[in-house]
C-alpha cells in the first residue's frame, strides 16, 4: 500500500518536472478549430496491427461542440520531435489531445502537466515555510516555558480555530485582485504558511517540552551549550518523525487550498495553468455533462491526496486530517 | 458547571469580537473601497456620499468604535451591495449553511460511525471494503466532491444542479417551498458529508480497536458477553472520548467545506456572502458574515466540550472537583 503511494507520487513529481518534454503541445497554444474538443484516442489498429496512431479530428457543428473523426486517414505519431516525447504537427493532422480540449482550445492534458509544476512547487514552498515557522515557535514556545509559552500557545490556539478556508479568503480578498504571477505565489505561499505552522507548532512544543528535561539535553546544558544551539542540534531532531508526518499532511491540503482559491478566482491568474485556474473550466455547469474532461485536475488533486493518504496510512500512523 | 458555561460564554464573546474587529479593520486597511463598485462614471458627490453612509471618511479607529457601539445594539450596519441592513442578510445566509453543515453532520454521523464501529471490531472482507471505501473518500475533500456531484447531476439530471430553490418556487414558506429545498438538499449535503463520514469512520474504527484491546475487554470476554456486547455496551462507550473531541473541530471543517460546497453548487448561504462582501469590499457586511463565523465556532467548540463532558465521567469529576476548589478558596 505504501509502495502503491510512493509510486503515485514520483510519477506525478516526474510529471511535473519532464511538462516541457512530456507534453504535446504548449500549454497556452491555443487551436481555434478545436474549442471543448474530445480526447483523441490512441488506436493501433486500422487493417491489421500498427504503430500508434490517431485519427484527425472534424468539427462538425461548433455550436453542438460535435466532432468526427476522419476514419479513413490514420495520423501517425511523431516521436522524439521538436524536443517533444511524442506529438502530432498541426499540418499532418493534430492537434494530439489526450485529455481533450478547454474552452480555448487549449491541451488540457499538457496544461495539466505544466499545472502541477505551479501546484506542487506552491504547496511544496508553503509547507517547509509552514513546517519552519512552526518548529521555530513551538521550539521557543516548549524551550522557554513561562509567559513566552503562555502567549505562544495562546496565539498557536487561536489561530487553530479559525476555519482556514475562510482566513485564506479573507487575506488573498483584501489584497488587490490583480497582481503578477510571481507575487501571487509569493502572497499565497505566505497566506499558506500563516495557516499551515499552528499544528506544527503545537506538537513540537509538546516534544521539546517533554524532551528539554531529558539527561542529554541538561548534560548539554551544563557543558554551556546555548539556548539556540541545544534547539537547533538536540531539540528541533528529536521532533523529526512528527515534522514529517505534518508535512504529507500539510501538503495536499495547500494543493486542495490554492485550487480552491483560484477556482473561485482569487488566486492566480486564469492565464497562469494551474490545477486550481484549471478547474474554473468546469463551472461551466451547462457545458460540464458534454467535456468531463475539464474535471481532470480534480482527478489529478485526487490522485495526489490518495497517494498521500496511501503513504501514511501505511506507516501505521493513521492521519485524521479534517481540514483540508 | 455555571462556572464552566460563564467561563465559556465570555470565551465566546471575546471570539466573535476579536474576529469581527479584525475582519473589519483588514477590509478596512485593504487597497481600494466599496466606491469602487459605483463604477468609473460616479460623481463625485455620491462618492463622497457613500463614503460617508459607510463610515469611511472616519479613520479607521474611530469607525471601530463607532461601529462597536452600534454592534452591541445589534445594528450593524447597512450592506452597500444589497442595500439592506447586515443583519437580516447574515442571519438568513447562516440559516441556510447552518442547514446544509447540520444535515451534512447528521449523515457523516449515521454512516460513519455505524461503518467505523463494524470496521474496528472486525476483520474479513466487510471491513477492509470500508477501510477501503473511507480511504477513497477521506482522499476526495469537497471541492471535488460537489464538482463530481454537479456534474454527475449535469448528466442523469437527479438532482437539481445547484441552488436552494428553482426560481419558479413560491414564497420562502409552506409545503411547497420546504420540498423543494428537500429536492436540492441532497447534493450539496452529500458533498459536504462524504469526507467527514470518511473521517468518522476512521477515527470510530481506531478508537474501537484501541478499547478492544484494553483489559477492561478482555475482562468482558472472559465473563462469558457475547461479541456484540463487548463492542456495543463497554468498548464503544469508551471510543465515544475521541470522537466527541472531534466534533468541536468538525466545525471548523464544515464551515471551510461549507464555503466550498456552497460555492460550486450555487447554496446562498454564509459562505457565498463572505465572498461577495470581501470582492465588493463592502465592510459591514465582510464584518457582519465574520461575526456569524466566529458565532459557529465559538458554538461548535461549546458543543464538543459539553459532548466530552457527557461521553467521560472521569472529565465530569475533574470538572466538578475544580469548581469545589474555587468555591471554596
Amino acid at each position: 500500500m505504501r509502495r502503491a503511494g510512493q509510486g503515485l507520487l514520483a510519477l506525478v513529481v516526474l510529471g511535473a518536472a519532464a511538462a516541457p518534454w512530456l507534453a504535446p503541445n504548449p500549454p497556452d497554444r491555443t487551436f481555434p478549430a478545436a474549442l471543448y474538443a474530445p480526447p483523441t484516442p490512441v488506436r493501433l489498429r486500422h487493417a491489421g496491427l500498427r504503430a500508434p496512431f490517431i485519427y484527425p479530428q472534424r468539427v462538425v457543428s461548433a455550436l453542438e461542440r460535435r466532432f468526427e473523426e476522419d476514419a479513413t486517414r490514420p495520423v501517425p505519431l511523431q516521436w522524439f520531435r521538436d524536443g517533444r516525447l511524442v506529438t502530432v504537427p498541426d499540418a499532418g493532422g493534430g492537434p494530439l489531445l489526450l485529455l481533450g480540449a478547454d474552452s480555448l482550445g487549449r491541451d488540457t492534458f499538457s496544461r495539466l502537466l505544466y499545472g502541477a509544476r505551479t501546484s506542487l512547487v506552491l504547496a511544496a514552498a508553503s509547507t517547509l515555510l509552514a513546517l519552519l515557522v512552526g518548529a521555530l515557535i513551538g521550539g521557543i514556545a516548549g524551550y522557554a516555558g513561562g509567559v513566552a509559552d503562555e502567549t505562544l500557545s495562546r496565539l498557536t490556539d487561536f489561530v487553530l480555530v479559525l476555519p482556514a478556508m475562510y482566513v485564506a479568503l479573507a487575506l488573498r480578498a483584501v489584497m488587490p485582485l490583480v497582481l503578477p504571477p510571481a507575487t501571487v505565489f509569493a502572497l499565497l505561499t505566505a497566506i499558506f504558511a500563516l495557516l499551515g505552522w499552528p499544528v506544527v507548532a503545537r506538537g513540537v512544543r509538546a516534544i521539546v517540552a517533554s524532551e528539554r528535561e531529558r539527561e542529554y539535553v541538561v548534560a548539554g546544558r551544563a557543558l554551556g551549550a546555548t539556548p539556540s544551539r541545544l534547539l537547533a542540534r538536540y531539540l528541533l531532531p528529536a521532533a523529526g518523525g512528527y515534522l514529517a508526518v505534518q508535512a504529507t499532511l500539510l501538503l495536499p491540503a495547500f494543493i486542495l487550498a490554492e485550487a480552491t482559491l483560484s477556482y473561485v478566482g482569487l488566486g492566480f491568474p486564469a492565464t497562469v495553468p494551474t490545477w486550481g485556474t484549471m478547474l474554473q473550466e468546469a463551472a461551466n455547469v451547462s457545458l460540464l455533462g458534454g467535456a468531463p474532461w475539464v474535471l481532470a485536475p480534480a482527478a489529478a488533486i485526487f490522485v495526489v491526496v490518495l497517494a498521500v493518504n496511501l503513504v501514511v496510512q501505511g506507516t501505521g500512523r493513521a492521519p485524521v486530517q479534517l481540514e483540508p | 458547571m455555571s462556572s464552566f458555561l460563564a467561563r465559556r460564554l465570555l470565551f465566546a464573546l471575546a471570539l466573535v469580537v476579536v474576529v469581527s474587529s479584525s475582519a473589519l479593520l483588514l477590509a478596512r486597511l485593504a487597497p481600494g473601497d466599496v466606491t469602487a463598485e459605483l463604477g468609473p462614471f460616479a460623481g463625485a458627490a455620491e462618492i463622497a456620499g457613500t463614503r460617508a453612509r459607510f463610515d469611511l471618511d472616519r479613520n479607521p479607529a474611530s469607525q471601530w468604535v463607532v461601529w462597536m457601539a452600534r454592534a452591541a445594539r445589534f445594528e450593524f450596519g447597512d450592506s452597500f451591495l444589497y442595500n439592506r441592513p447586515v443583519r437580516g442578510l447574515v442571519l438568513r445566509a447562516a440559516a441556510n449553511t447552518a442547514v446544509l453543515a447540520l444535515a451534512a453532520l447528521a449523515l457523516a454521523t449515521l454512516v460513519g460511525i455505524p461503518l467505523g464501529i463494524v470496521a474496528g471490531s472486525r476483520q474479513g472482507t466487510g471491513a477492509a471494503v470500508i477501510r477501503a471505501a473511507s480511504l477513497v473518500c477521506l482522499s476526495v475533500p469537497p471541492l471535488l466532491t460537489s464538482l463530481l456531484l454537479v456534474f454527475v447531476a449535469a448528466t442523469t439530471r437527479w438532482f437539481p444542479l445547484g441552488g436552494m430553490t428553482s426560481v419558479a418556487a413560491v414564497g420562502p414558506s409552506g409545503p411547497a417551498w420546504l420540498a423543494d429545498v428537500a429536492v436540492h438538499l441532497p447534493l450539496p449535503v452529500l458533498a459536504l458529508a462524504l469526507p467527514i463520514a470518511a473521517t468518522f469512520e476512521r477515527l470510530q474504527a481506531q478508537a474501537i480497536t484501541d478499547a478492544l484491546r484494553q483489559p477492561f475487554a478482555l475482562a468482558a470476554v472472559a465473563r462469558g458477553l457475547s461479541a456484540r456486547d463487548v463492542v456495543l455496551r463497554h468498548a464503544w462507550r469508551v471510543s465515544l472520548r475521541p470522537l466527541c473531541g472531534v466534533y468541536g473541530l468538525a466545525v471548523g471543517a464544515l464551515l471551510s467545506g461549507s464555503f466550498v460546497v456552497e460555492f460550486v453548487t450555487a447554496w446562498p448561504g454564509l459562505g457565498r456572502l463572505t465572498y461577495e462582501a470581501l470582492r465588493a469590499r463592502d465592510i459591514y457586511l465582510v464584518a457582519g458574515c465574520a461575526a456569524m463565523g466566529g458565532v459557529f465556532l465559538a458554538l461548535g467548540s461549546l458543543v464538543g466540550d459539553l459532548l466530552l463532558l457527557a461521553a467521560d465521567p472521569r472529565l465530569r469529576e475533574a470538572a466538578r472537583a475544580r469548581s469545589g476548589e474555587r468555591q471554596t478558596a
